[in-house]
């Protein structure tokens, strides 16, 4: 295959960016997005070009570390994650636009590399059960119907990688917050501290900058996990009973 | 540290390796087997509460095995500064694991208990685990799941609401739970949560984007690190009262792994170069059922879940020239189902050693399929045609079906109704840093945990344990005896401006200004890519003393290059991936050289290895118990400069086995 990439390229944190061009000829199908990068760059350090930084780690869909803006698609065309997109999903001689996550709350570090240290942040705020190790009761000693089980484990899944804050005209991040309060909240451990938990992350949200949620959706339709709209229905939820003190 | 009384090997091995004194002793706790880790929790010295905070601890990696121990000693009170690579702690190679993770509950009522997950264990292990260990590991795995339970881990239940267990990994019992396919992910967002939870509370101070480069020593103590932060370049000193490698695996020495692109070998080499044994570095974990490299640009390996043989059936061409073809127009009577041919009693469920190696063979024959990679095809037929027409469609489809899914994206084939292609990869590291009874190593006040030890899988590893090791060490083991050491504590004040101190950094920036100064004409992918291959075809699931010895003078030439012609460009004070690629890959240069090295010595087949020289007469795997029951612990004995490895020196530590019965292992 032969492609037109256009890659952002940005020296360091503060310094101006801009799209550059590059030629690509010789490009397997079977390659996935991030190897035909790797192809790209072993060919820019031979012409003695600084190879352009991105990020990956798994390469197999689950550690939430890549993450492309390709041609204005978060994590291109497929539902999947950037590492698990091949490049039979793009047309001979097509011009892509490879770009890194926007969002005030995820500055730019370097090329396509973001900082996304405010998922971190939301997460310490209160997305965890308060249990020390060795205070745990046996496994066994509260059942959870499978039911509440399917529906946490659902909502668990999300990869952390930011593909809804980068899809999301308001660059938001209430799908990654909803996917956590609602996998905490739909089990009997998560309860005692449902109402302190959502107010403290959608509190740390809104301080890092994120934006609100106005129901467009580009979030859930992004996120390469499949985690539903419904999870926000359940932060606003949880938000207002926690607001009214009705827990 | 050992007293090194010095001697040369016999024949070929004494232009490789010296022999120093043996391990007398591991420092487990005399008494019966499932007495003594209640034994040592109780002999192990108390920090009082309040002096806990006076005491600080570094841990590297943030995996199962980092997280857990960097949130349970914050817990506890001590303080604690934890490093990773990667952007966020979340992100730890211990989130690939698919299988799930074993513990003795006994809630299916099968007959299982602590004892039989230990001896499980051990046999998996094929006798070359430490059983002390092993028995503690499966005495705390219920804890674990109790805990991960507690944080909200959603394992899999049954409609009552209780917990659901399966078989795995061919044992008799079903101990093993499961979150889906993602039971590594879900177990380490759950240590991920209590790792933050403590930043929050202020007892962990988070370090992401840092890399472990050097470790400081200072009057025969681990005292600290120096990392360079990936972001802006900057080479940090960190001091600490003891330090604790959590830092996984080397499988990508291999260059095509199942691991992570980042995961690396650098923290535990320095730490070896500074005085800490490897032990048995040349037992690695195989997987016979991956997706094949489809061309040179193959960047990493996926792994499928083993559960495919229960129904695929394995076969490749008969004659070479029908490897081009589509395999439906391929006649039955052509077609060579070799695991049924070889292995009748087990067919295509023979261990993973033998599917393996057994695939690599018909590949090399020249009967493998797919794309050509160099000069082989690559892969073997993987074939559901008989399970379909048996099973139907949907039945195979509920079993396999986010499997065939995964196939489908990466090879762009429907499995359904074209063979899959499978070709082994290397999966896991049984070897890493030796350790005692208390996961410290050697050199007193350096800890190593997880997959980065290497005391618990012998010389193969049993499915759904590492997950269990990782947290067994990081929430119970390590926190218990770690604080044996830090009540010696805290440890006079070093400063930056102390000896080893200064060393240590000054070792990081000059390395780092050699690595940007060389600007030869080889990019580092090109340098792993070649010792990758080198240590597959010499060092992978068959091993003989001449492959061996041509693979050392191989990497011994390879290392001579990388250090004269790599091209790293770019600069040291800014986020620059290609040099941190590059120290990852000189560590992987000097490793490589020591696994072959450890892998010569060895000269019997055991666990997932088969070595030309020891097989019986009908060509399967010759243990040699009377030669080769010890832990290979090796010292390093090279120069301080970059590539010199000198001739290492081996600790002996026998294995003792007094809770259990040595046997040899047969599947025909």
């Amino acid at each position: 295959m032969r492609l037109t990439l256009k890659i952002w390229r940005q020296d360091g944190p503060t310094s101006r960016g801009e799209l550059k061009t590059y030629p690509v000829d010789d490009i397997s199908p079977d390659m996935s997005f991030l190897e035909m990068l790797d192809v790209l760059n072993e060919r820019l350090n031979d012409q003695g070009e600084e190879p352009i930084a991105f990020d990956s780690d798994c390469r197999e869909g689950i550690c939430g570390m890549c993450g492309l803006m390709i041609s204005g698609e978060a994590h291109g065309p497929e539902k999947t994650t950037t590492c698990q997109l091949h490049m039979r999903s793009f047309r001979d001689g097509e011009t892509i636009t490879i770009e890194p996550w926007r969002a005030d709350a995820f500055p730019i570090l370097r090329d396509l590399v973001v900082d996304r240290g405010a998922f971190d942040r939301i997460i310490a705020a209160g997305g965890f059960i308060s249990v020390n190790t060795g205070a745990a009761p046996d496994a066994h000693a509260t059942p959870v119907p499978k039911e509440n089980a399917d529906r946490a484990f659902v909502a668990a899944e999300c990869i952390g990688c930011g593909a809804c804050v980068a899809a999301c005209p308001n660059a938001s991040g209430m799908l990654f917050m909803g996917a956590k309060v609602t996998h905490l909240g739909e089990l009997p451990q998560g309860q005692p501290e449902r109402a302190t938990r959502v107010r403290a992350m959608v509190a740390t949200h809104d301080a890092e900058g994120f934006g609100g949620c106005t129901n467009i959706g580009e979030c859930s339709n992004a996120c390469p996990k499949g985690i539903p709209m419904d999870v926000i229905s359940q932060l606003n939820s949880d938000l207002r009973k926690a607001a009214s003190g009705s827990f | 540290m050992t007293e090194t009384i010095v001697s040369a090997p016999d024949g070929v091995d004494a232009d490789y390796y010296r022999v120093g004194a043996a391990i007398a002793d591991t420092k487990a706790p005399a008494g019966p087997i499932d007495k003594k880790w209640t034994q040592r929790k109780f002999d192990a010295a108390l920090v009082n509460p309040a002096n806990r905070r006076k005491l600080s601890v570094i841990i590297v990696g943030t995996g199962l095995a980092g997280a857990s121990a960097a949130a349970t000693l914050g817990e506890a009170g001590y303080r604690v500064q934890s490093f990773c690579f990667q952007d966020s702690p979340r992100r730890a190679h211990s989130i690939a694991a698919q299988g799930g993770i074993n513990a003795a509950k006994n809630y299916k009522e099968d007959g299982d208990s602590t004892y039989r997950l230990f001896y499980d264990t051990v046999k998996g292990g094929d006798y070359r685990a430490r059983e002390t260990n092993v028995y503690r590991l499966a005495e705390v795995s219920a804890n674990i799941i109790d805990q991960c339970v507690a944080q909200g881990v959603p394992f899999a239940r049954e409609y009552g609401g209780l917990l659901d267990n399966r078989s795995f990994g061919g044992v008799q019992v079903s101990r093993t739970f499961y979150a889906r396919g993602q039971t590594g992910q879900q177990l380490l967002i759950g240590a991920y949560q209590a790792l933050e939870r403590q930043i929050a509370e202020g007892t962990v101070e988070m370090f992401t984007r840092h890399e472990m480069l050097e470790l400081i020593v200072e009057d025969g103590r681990a005292r600290g690190i120096i990392a360079r932060d990936l972001v802006t370049g900057e080479i940090e000193t960190h001091l600490a009262d003891a330090v604790v490698l959590a830092s996984g695996g080397y499988g990508n020495v291999f260059f095509l792994s199942t691991n992570a692109m980042g995961s690396n070998i650098t923290a535990n080499w320095r730490a070896h170069r500074k005085g800490a044994y490897f032990g048995n570095p040349c037992y690695t974990q195989i997987h016979p059922t991956c997706i094949p490299v489809s061309g040179d640009h193959q960047s990493k390996l996926t792994l499928m879940s083993e559960s495919l043989r229960n129904d695929g059936r394995i076969w490749v061409p008969k004659r070479r020239e029908d490897c081009e073809k589509d395999p439906r127009e391929i006649a039955e009577s052509d077609r060579d189902y070799y695991l049924e041919r070889i292995y009748p009693a087990f067919g295509n469920l023979v261990p993973r050693d033998i599917a393996s190696r057994q695939a690599k063979n018909m590949c090399d024959e020249g009967r493998g399929v797919g794309p050509m990679v160099g000069d082989f095809r690559r892969g073997v037929y993987l074939d559901f045609t008989d399970a379909i027409k048996r099973l139907g469609r949907p039945a195979v489809e509920a079993k396999y079906g986010n499997l065939f899914d995964m196939y489908a994206r990466i090879t762009g084939e429907n499995p359904y109704e074209v063979p899959m292609r499978i070709y082994p990869a290397v999966h896991y590291t049984m070897g890493g840093l030796w350790v005692d009874y208390d996961l410290q190593s050697n050199i007193p006040g350096l800890f190593v945990t997880g997959e980065a030890n290497f005391s618990d899988h012998g010389a193969n590893r049993l499915g759904a344990s590492a997950l269990m090791q990782g947290l067994a060490d990081g929430y119970f083991v390590l926190p218990n005896t770690i604080r044996d050491y830090l009540a010696k504590g805290p440890f006079p004040a070093l400063d930056e401006n102390s000896p080893a101190v200064a060393q240590a950094r000054a070792a990081v920036e000059e390395r780092t200004a050699r690595l940007l100064a060389i600007n030869g004409e080889r990019s580092v992918d090109s340098f792993h890519r070649e010792l990758g291959n080198i240590m597959w075809e010499y060092c992978g699931m068959e091993r003989s003393e001449t492959g061996l010895m041509k693979a050392i003078d191989l990497i011994r030439s390879l290392r001579a290059e990388f250090w004269r012609n790599v091209r790293v460009l770019g600069t040291g004070d800014s986020l620059n991936q290609s040099l941190e690629k590059a120290g990852r890959v000189a560590d992987f240069l000097e490793l490589g050289e020591l696994m072959c090295i450890d892998a010569l010595h060895r000269r019997e087949s055991c666990g997932g290895h088969f070595r030309a020289e020891s097989q019986t007469e009908d060509g399967e795997a010759l243990r040699h118990d009377d030669q080769y029951l010890y832990v290979a612990a090796w010292e390093f004995a090279g120069g301080p400069g970059d590539g010199q490895m000198g001739a290492p020196v081996l600790h002996k530590e026998d294995l003792v086995y007094e809770a259990i019965e040595l046997k040899q292992r047969s599947y025909k």
